[in-house]
């Protein structure tokens, strides 16, 4: 499962990052971390982009970018 | 201290309060230039010690110190090749984890680093400690904690900063330990020490850790320096796969991830942080700021305030501002050689209209101040990213990005905005391309300049419909801005550098008054330094194109012979009157200009006393003259009074012709004549094409250039009426053409200018001035042609022209841009 397809309010864990170079790099200067508990925190009003927050830090990101973060939830919403 | 003069860098990740450290540090010793070849500015402060001269460069804020993004790669090449001699790594304190990835990477190249924990206040607001102490054993480096927002342990980072200097060179700092990446850092290291000259100026290690990662960078450097660099990177390659392959796991996100464990593991030794970090009140805030229905509501709001505040009141401050520039115009109007009855001097002209093209461009700076100072104040609270976030979507699907919102605000999304301002804004979009793509639409947009041609046009072509009209032309340039970005960004920007829009979503803060102003300050007058230097010097190249070659002998000759018969008319109606023999043909000029600075003086007082103390004033000057201005009951006063004013009027007139005369012959003129050929099938004659020639310079010039054109019959006589007469063959389908050029028109000056700086060349600065003249012209060729053929009414071709626009606009919405991600 990949974040893009996440909806707000669901928590999940980061498994992998499938994206390398600047988006990649970008994402981890973020601390979007393989292994990191993330929380979905809201879609922007037109649903795009989206925000999540990372131990303790919001971040926000495009869908389409959002693709190349693949994640595991626990609970099944 | 070792030397004279010290070079300090300052870096830090951005929100960390940088630029309040660097505002303390240096206070009002700045100024700022950019770095070679990129448009990211280069800050420069400095400060005293003991009487040392200590230079700061403030870096741009990097979460990191790749290649990827122009940022960055400025950020290390200043590290690399200037060699400061300390940096100052600023950190947030109440985010250490993350803002250490920052501080591994500065100790990684090897340069003296303090650290200040900057924002201490924050931590303590929250219940965290942080133990400085402890931290400062564990990295190896001063840590030096701060609040520099109320300047609390200033003095501390400055003595810390010197004792830095004065210390051993070299690596002191903690290593972060690669692991099982180790043996293969140290097998690029030893190949480069060996085989390059490398070690000379550069890291050693840290060259070796940027190959592992690929950076290209790096990779640049080794073909340069080293003798077979094909072998040798095809030698760094082996080793990046035989890593990822033994450990499944790119090296990059190797390296990021021990980066990430050591972070972890200090901030957990060092400090007590509260698993939920951020203000809950960001949280709370952000819930209605950027809710579904709320958020845009707030939007608005905020773009209104802006406009209301900055231009709405801003206008109403110019009120007070510009009789200041009034003064100084007069003050050259005194200097100048004096006009004689037909004969103006070049001087005179020259020097007002200079002082009138710079006054023009001044006259804006309260309306820049105070929307500088809102915009500091947007930034620095933290709202610019919600903004990004909520216009995103729909900006992204036209090239542009969520942050080019604030600029296309600036530049006029409905009526009334500035280029400049809006194209100087666009430094905070992160994404090259958008970037680009910002600059170059925002002179589309409808800038208050704009609005007169406009408001001219509709009175006389679309006076039944003026709020259509009107509003047609201040919604129809956004539908023409957006599919052009796109168009722009799948052609002539295509190549050109993406990035991410990941990006955080700090914490709101409350803005200081002082960093506020201070920016405002500091951008108004790069402003006047900047645009005004150049807009007077092209204020000089528009003169002579409109002033020469000027008017020939011969038509001299015959003004001349109508200036002798007006003279001569006068001098006969007054002759029986006893003030014959004190005005004469070698007078009449004195009276002329008494008159004229009567009349001035007369407007200019305020109230019946300073009425009185003008006219005790003018009176002693000259008792004559004063009795033919203001006869009272004296009859025969009277007549000659009438008989004057008649001189006077006939005197304005003369004036006129040989201005509409001059201009007619002019080299800019004859250009808008030599373009007619090809500007007709828009519907412009060349008047148009020499009045849309003189709004380069400043857009308000094309109505005042008009105004020069069709002359006035009778005094008083509005602009619109002179038009309409004096183009009995012009259409609304004309007009409507001619405002759309004007939505397509090039940048003025001062907006090129802005554009060659946002941009960091010349040859932007041209393509934008290029390409809305063709664009314009196709347009409006298109719309009149087509309008003509089909029969169309003006009303017809608008309605027409707006569903076709609307159409492209949405369908160019669903081209998919796919380069980005691939």
């Amino acid at each position: 499962m990949t974040l893009d397809q996440l909806r707000p309010g669901s928590e999940c864990r980061i498994r992998k990052l499938s994206a390398r170079d600047r988006l990649g790099q970008r994402l981890l200067d973020m601390g979007v971390f393989p292994g990191l508990r993330l929380k979905v925190v809201r879609n922007a009003p037109l649903d795009d982009p989206m925000e999540v927050e990372i131990e303790g830090c919001f971040i926000s990101l495009r869908h389409e970018e959002a693709r190349f973060v693949e994640v595991e939830c626990r609970e099944n919403r | 201290m070792k030397t004279d003069k010290l070079l300090v860098a300052l870096a830090g990740q951005p929100n960390c309060g940088k630029s309040t450290v660097f505002n303390a540090l240096t206070g009002a010793s700045q100024h700022v230039a950019n770095y070679p070849g990129v448009t990211v500015d280069k800050m420069t402060g400095w400060y005293k010690q003991n009487g040392h001269k200590v230079e700061v460069v403030d870096l741009p804020g990097t979460y990191s110190l790749t290649s990827y993004s122009p940022e960055e790669r400025v950020s290390r090449d200043f590290i690399l090749h200037e060699k400061p001699s300390v940096a100052i790594n600023v950190m947030d304190a109440s985010n250490l984890k993350r803002c250490l990835n920052l501080t591994f990477q500065l100790l990684e190249m090897e340069i003296p680093v303090v650290l200040n924990l900057n924002m201490m206040d924050v931590v303590e607001k929250r219940g965290m400690t942080i133990d400085a102490e402890k931290l400062s054993r564990r990295l190896g480096i001063p840590v030096v904690p701060t609040v520099m927002k109320k300047g609390q342990g200033k003095q501390d980072l400055i003595d810390a900063v010197a004792a830095a200097a004065g210390g051993e060179n070299g690596a002191r700092g903690a290593r972060v330990d690669y692991a099982e990446m180790e043996p293969f850092v140290r097998r690029i290291s030893e190949k480069l020490a060996s085989q390059t000259s490398l070690a000379v100026n550069y890291p050693v290690r840290w060259a070796a850790i940027k190959l592992m990662e690929g950076d290209s960078e790096v990779q640049r450097l080794m073909r340069e320096s080293h003798s077979d660099p094909e072998s040798f990177l095809s030698f760094v390659d082996s080793q990046r796969r035989d890593f990822e392959i033994v450990h499944r796991e790119s090296p990059e996100m190797h390296i990021a991830h021990c980066r990430y464990q050591t972070a972890d593991d200090i901030s957990r030794f060092c400090a007590q942080i509260k698993a939920d970090a951020r203000a809950p009140l960001s949280d709370r805030i952000d819930r209605i700021v950027c809710h579904r229905f709320l958020g845009p509501v707030v939007l608005v709001a905020v773009i209104w305030l802006l406009y209301y505040l900055s231009i709405v009141q801003g206008y109403n401050f110019t009120n007070y501002t510009w009789p200041l520039l009034a003064k100084i115009r007069s003050l050259a109007e005194a200097l100048t050689p004096q006009p004689g009855f037909i004969e103006i001097p070049l001087m005179r002209a020259f020097v007002l209209w200079f002082v009138d093209s710079v006054n023009a461009l001044l006259n804006y700076i309260p309306i820049f101040f105070i929307l500088f100072s809102l915009i500091a104040i947007l930034e620095d609270s933290g709202y610019m990213p919600r903004m990004a976030f909520i216009m995103d979507r729909l900006f992204s699907r036209y090239g542009l990005h969520g942050q080019s919102t604030l600029p296309m605000v600036l530049g006029g999304i409905y009526v009334g905005g500035c280029a400049v301002p809006g194209v100087m804004s666009c430094r905070g979009i992160p994404d090259e391309r958008s970037r680009l793509a910002t600059i170059l639409i925002i002179p589309m947009l409808n800038c208050l300049a704009k609005v007169p041609l406009y408001v001219l046009l509709i009175n006389i072509y679309f006076a039944a419909y003026k709020a259509w009209a009107m509003f047609f032309i201040s919604t129809i340039s956004m539908l023409m801005v957006l599919p052009v970005s796109k168009l722009l960004t799948l052609t002539v920007l295509k190549d050109k550098e993406t990035a991410p829009f990941v990006m955080e979503m700090p914490p709101y803060h409350l803005p200081t008054l002082r960093g506020v102003l201070g920016r405002a300050v500091e951008r108004v007058w790069l402003f006047v330094r900047k645009i005004t230097t150049i807009v007077a010097a092209v204020a000089v190249v528009i003169f002579v194109l409109l002033q020469f070659p000027g008017i020939s002998d011969q038509r001299m000759v015959y003004y001349q012979s109508e200036k002798d018969k007006v003279a001569a008319t006068f001098i006969k109606k007054i002759q029986r009157t006893p003030y014959a023999d004190q005005l004469g043909e070698e007078n009449l000029m004195d009276l002329v200009l008494y008159w004229d600075a009567y009349k001035g003086a007369k407007m200019g007082a305020r109230g019946k006393a300073a009425v009185a103390e003008v006219n005790a004033e003018f009176k002693s000057r000259n008792p004559t003259f004063f009795t033919i201005a203001q006869p009272g009951k004296d009859k025969v006063a009277k007549k000659v009074n009438r008989a004057f004013k008649k001189l006077f009027k006939s005197r304005k007139r003369l004036l006129r012709e040989m201005r509409k005369e001059r201009i007619d012959n002019s080299f800019l003129g004859r250009l808008g004549r030599w373009l007619e050929p090809a500007t007709q099938f828009a519907g412009f004659n060349w008047r148009v094409n020499v009045a849309l020639l003189s709004a380069f310079a400043a857009k308000e010039s094309s109505v005042a250039t008009l105004g020069a054109l069709y002359e006035q019959e009778e005094e008083g006589e509005a602009l619109e009426q002179r038009m309409a007469r004096g183009e009995s063959g012009f259409t609304p389908l004309h007009a409507l053409a001619l405002m759309l050029f004007m939505v397509l028109y090039p940048p003025c000056l001062a907006t090129s200018i802005a554009v060659k700086l946002q941009s960091g060349s010349v040859k932007w600065m041209l393509f934008s001035m290029g390409y809305p003249m063709v664009l314009g012209l196709t347009v409006a060729t298109g719309i009149f042609t087509c309008g003509s053929a089909l029969g169309l009414s003006g009303l017809q071709a608008m309605a027409a022209f707006y569903g076709l626009a609307l159409v492209v606009t949405v369908g160019m919405g669903f081209i998919k841009d796919k380069s980005q991600y691939v």
